[in-house]
């Protein structure tokens, strides 16, 4: 085997990334030099509808989204744990099944006490 | 030598995708013209066909504004981020059997972590913008993809179970002996639940919600112009294509069709993919938008359960059958 420190199946996508991010910044910057710029007061003020901006757009907003940004992390820990048991569910056996259905039950609960809270109602 | 060859790829894959871009715009706006009964861009080229490429120098060549109260850096690091982070994972996808540029073992999980860096891209341009529609897209968008993402994680988890494995060529070679060669069938629940996080996850049209026109102006990118706009515009496109083929890939069949073509083998890959592209078009002509509230408890309260049981489904009925 090779002694590279990148396995060579992860070359194409470290080569995809570099190109990606050389074309963004590349257009971005090759077209400073043909494109025209006229800026003034009123154009680069923030959109709204026309009129000065009334106050910090960075206001408080709903506490909601912090709630699904919680729910999130908790459920999407729990898809990561699905995958390993997924791709070696045939290797284990029927204990993996017993267990995974214990995890998922156990992950209802949780879910069911969310949804009693009203955590998953957007509006009352 | 290998590197040179795969950047010949690369560049390759790189143009006909960004082909793919400009003409997927083209061909939206022509169905959905005909399906309003107009005719759809006809002006520049025959039939209009050379539109997207005066729309790609149009935009290359448009004035660049970058509002006062922008956070610049990251208000110019945004779009990259997305484009960067839907390119990535084209590269894991199999186009035909050999025919994909990184062959990894946990090509599923790479692209759902890409889809996830690139919800970092819409929600840095949100409040880079520092204006409230910004703002508010950004914010929206963040908690509707993030629930969506549950969602799609979990319905895929079935097609796990049934391949046992995370590479896409294996899924793909997986499915040969289940019915019709796909696990549409056997899959159909999840089928059911990927298609609609699939839409909310790209932002299409019933989920448009983060810029949705009437309420939001444009959500986050209301305040980009210019090249900056395209490459976001480019971005949402070839995350349409990246969900396509996850689709193709995994309930589909991949590149398998009734019969193989001989000289061009990802053929069905790509009618496949056109196929969910017209489905895409299609269903933002016939649609009305969701309210916020709605989305929400369609993804929570309707298709993350129904994932889970397609789950507990899935591994009975395989525990049983053997």
């Amino acid at each position: 085997m090779d002694a590279s420190p990148i396995p060579q199946e992860y070359l194409g996508i470290l080569l995809l990334l570099l190109f990606g991010i050389l074309f963004g910044v590349l257009t971005l910057f090759v077209g400073r030099f043909f494109r025209l710029s006229r800026p003034y007061h009123e154009k680069l003020i923030a959109y709204e509808s026309g009129n000065e901006p009334t106050e910090a757009p960075r206001m408080r907003f709903s506490v909601k989204f912090y709630l699904i940004a919680i729910l999130f992390v908790v459920f999407d820990v729990e898809a990561i744990y699905l995958y390993p048991w997924a791709v070696s569910y045939d290797r284990l056996g029927l204990f993996a099944l017993v267990e995974m259905l214990l995890f998922i039950f156990l992950l209802l609960v949780g879910y069911v006490y969310a949804w009693k809270k009203g955590v998953l109602q957007w509006e009352k | 030598m290998t590197i040179l060859l795969m950047l010949v790829q690369i560049i390759v894959l790189f143009v006909l995708v960004m082909l793919h871009v400009a003409y997927a715009t083209y061909f939206e706006r022509k169905i959905i013209g005909h399906m309003q009964v107009r005719l759809g861009p006809m002006q520049v080229g025959w039939h209009g066909l050379l539109q997207p490429i005066a729309d790609g120098i149009k935009s290359f060549f448009k004035e660049d504004i970058i509002p006062e109260q922008a956070d610049r850096p990251t208000f110019m690091a945004a779009p990259i981020i997305c484009l960067v982070a839907m390119m990535t994972s084209l590269a894991v996808l199999p186009f035909a059997k050999g025919w994909v540029l990184a062959d990894i073992n946990i090509g599923l999980l790479f692209i759902f972590a890409m889809s996830s860096l690139a919800s970092y891209g819409v929600v840095l341009a949100g409040w880079a913008s520092n204006s409230k529609f910004s703002f508010l897209g950004g914010l929206r968008s963040m908690a509707q993809v993030i629930s969506y993402e549950i969602a799609m994680g979990l319905s895929l988890v079935g097609v796990m179970l049934m391949s046992g494995s995370l590479n896409l060529t294996q899924i793909v070679e997986a499915q040969g002996n289940s019915i019709l060669g796909m696990y549409l069938l056997p899959q159909c629940i999840g089928f059911f639940v990927f298609f609609i996080s699939m839409l909310a996850e790209t932002n299409r049209v019933p989920f448009d919600l983060p810029e949705a026109e009437t309420e939001l102006v444009s959500g986050y990118c209301t305040e980009y112009s210019g090249m900056r706009y395209a490459i976001f515009f480019m971005a949402e496109y070839i995350g349409m294509m990246v969900m396509a083929a996850i689709g193709t890939v995994c309930f589909l069949g991949g590149w398998n069709g009734p019969f193989a073509v001989p000289f061009f083998p990802p053929l069905w890959f790509l009618l496949k993919i056109y196929l969910f592209m017209f489905i895409f078009i299609w269903i933002r002509a016939t649609l009305p938008r969701y309210r916020y509230d709605q989305l929400m408890d369609l993804g929570w309260k309707l298709l993350i359960p129904l994932a889970l049981v397609n789950i507990v489904v899935t591994a009975c009925l395989k525990a049983m059958i053997g």
